[in-house]
């Protein structure tokens, strides 16, 4: 309620931004109830982990082990079983997965994207490769390995290939279809105001298709992910794929648990880039969403 | 041939000459025949609103002049130049002939401003700071200037569509095309609408094509209706709108305007029981 000091309309004088803005958000959210219900989900998931692996000791997890297990070995200043988050090796494994998966995701953007613009727009430049795209694409990625450990050379080669692979198959399609999601509408309103073919390329297809494309950056990057982690297990000398599997021949399964929650955090973080950068880019749909909404 | 149009000394240009112009449509193997040797002549500076009933071709008449579609048979000229005829069945789309949508088309990914300084940069008649100068000065005109930064996604509908005829008016079009432009809105939008219509048409007296289902809009807005026929669309009657300009929404109880709207009525009625009976789909 406004009282007599404060009108009501003197309260919103100025919109924040930036930090501004972050923190206002956060307030408001702790009065919803998404925050908390965040929290308790993943403190539920926890517990229902810790009970069954390291309290009940349920059959099939006993070999499984114990968030309490994992996290005091994450944890340790001097870890029992050789990776911590105090080790160089742990931060050499994320950054050798880390570089790789942005290698293979700026490759198959820059390639992909342009790739997908270019099919939507020109019916004849799809017509050449859409059957070519549509054969490749179905391939499972495991199928490429022994090809592309044939193909290139030492260990960061193949790996790199399977996940940029996956990767532009994902974001050109995503691209493609984003070219045809745009309405008829604006190629005319384009068109008749006096629109020569570069403009409506540069003005209606590349933003038109934009939310697509970040949709499908999101499902590439994870794509990518998996491929990587895949490959590394075939092929590889770094990275977490490879400290996975390396802990499963060495039977230990502390390293292996570790490997796997750090791709579920370091998967989660690049998602979270790609979001950000596509609504940095997308305002106009950003604002008109958070109207929708209000 | 327009001695009957209300005298519009500023309007020079903007005559559209519709002759003979057929349109079949051959969507899947059968041929559809749209727009049946239709011929209409537009005076320079005139607002021609076109109603008959759902598809019956009005906006394959209007898609044959932006350039959007062919047409069969006929001639379609503008101030005596050949938009499209037989030996070129396209006419080329360009920023003498606008058109605001049914749904509207202004870019999402654009604000305001940038929308409407859109045609003259890619036109490149203007500089990009003049462009946005007078995009500026336009919108302010149209009671848009508080809102020229903002996305479409972010303002009303009947702003966003204010903006969008602002948008066409900036390259001082011969002709503006409206397909149903205030089809979605309530009365009461739509009524504020047609003034500012009315209004920048007072200013500009650029030529307009307006299809409409809306009878009263047609005798608010026009000088002449055209009643199409069901398809294939053909111009049945021409009702002449002899109600002084400028109106405003006093004239909507004016003795003479309910005469025209029934006139009008009864017009179309004829038509809408036919293509019920028809019972087809429409086509675009």
């Amino acid at each position: 309620m406004a009282n007599v000091d404060t009108p009501a309309t003197a309260v919103i004088k100025q919109q924040p931004t930036g930090v501004g803005l972050a923190w206002y958000r956060f307030k408001k959210s702790l009065g919803t109830t998404t925050p908390y219900m965040t929290v308790g989900g993943i403190a539920l998931w926890l517990l229902m982990w810790w009970l069954a692996c390291e309290v009940w000791r349920l059959p099939r997890f006993e070999k499984m082990p114990g968030p309490v297990g994992v996290m005091s070995e994450l944890f340790a200043r001097q870890p029992f079983l050789g990776i911590s988050i105090f080790t160089y090796e742990f931060y050499e494994h994320v950054w050798a997965s880390c570089r790789r998966i942005f290698i293979a995701f700026s490759i198959a953007t820059g390639v992909g994207v342009p790739l997908g613009l270019f099919m939507g727009w020109s019916k004849k430049f799809r017509d050449y490769t859409f059957p070519l795209l549509e054969t490749l694409r179905p391939i499972p990625i495991l199928a490429w390995v022994p090809l592309a450990i044939l193909m290139f050379p030492g260990f960061e080669g193949p790996v790199i290939f399977l996940a940029t692979l996956a990767s532009l198959f994902v974001t050109t399609l995503n691209t493609l279809l984003g070219v045809d999601s745009i309405d008829e509408s604006y190629f005319r309103a384009a068109g008749c105001l006096g629109s020569k073919p570069k403009d409506v390329f540069w003005h209606v297809v590349v933003p038109g298709s934009l939310p697509f494309i970040f949709t499908g950056l999101q499902i590439s990057i994870g794509v990518a992910w998996f491929s990587l982690v895949a490959a590394e297990m075939v092929s590889g000398d770094f990275g977490l794929g490879y400290l996975i599997v390396d802990a499963y021949m060495n039977n230990v399964t502390i390293p292996m648990v570790i490997g796997m929650v750090t791709l579920g955090f370091v998967g989660w973080g690049t998602s979270a880039i790609v979001r950000l950068v596509g609504n940095r880019l997308m305002k106009w749909r950003v604002r008109a969403l958070a109207l929708e909404r209000r | 041939m327009d001695q009957r149009v209300s005298p519009k000394p500023q309007a020079t240009k903007g005559a559209i000459s519709i002759r003979n112009v057929t349109k079949i449509y051959d969507p899947e193997g059968v041929n559809v025949l749209a727009v049946d040797d239709c011929s209409l002549e537009i005076g320079a500076g005139e607002v021609c609103m076109i109603v008959g009933p759902s598809g019956c071709g009005k906006t394959t008449l209007l898609n044959a002049i932006a350039g959007f579609h062919s047409i069969t048979l006929g001639e379609i000229y503008l101030d005596g130049e050949l938009l499209c005829g037989q030996e070129k069945p396209l006419s080329d789309q360009g920023a003498d002939r606008v058109v605001v949508f049914q749904n509207g088309a202004l870019f999402p990914w654009k604000t305001l401003m940038d929308n409407v300084a859109y045609g003259p940069i890619v036109q490149g008649v203007m500089s990009k700071k003049d462009a946005r100068e007078k995009a500026r000065h336009m919108l302010a005109e149209a009671g848009l200037g508080d809102v020229a930064e903002k996305y479409p996604g972010e303002v009303s509908s009947g702003m966003a569509r204010r903006a969008e005829i602002v948008r066409a008016l900036i390259n001082d079009p011969k002709v503006l095309l409206l397909d149903e432009p205030y089809r979605a809105m309530d009365a009461l939008t739509k009524s504020i609408m047609h003034e500012a219509l009315l209004e920048m048409y007072d200013r500009t007296k650029v030529t307009i094509f307006f299809i409409t289902h809306d009878l009263e809009e047609a005798i608010f807005l026009g000088d002449r209706v055209v009643v199409m026929t069901t398809r294939p669309a053909r111009a049945k009657k021409i009702v002449e709108v002899d109600i002084p300009r400028p109106r405003d929404y006093h004239i909507l109880s004016s003795e003479r305007f309910r005469t025209l709207v029934q006139e009008t009525k009864d017009a179309v009625h004829e038509e809408a029981i036919k293509a019920f009976e028809a019972g087809e789909r429409e086509l675009a």
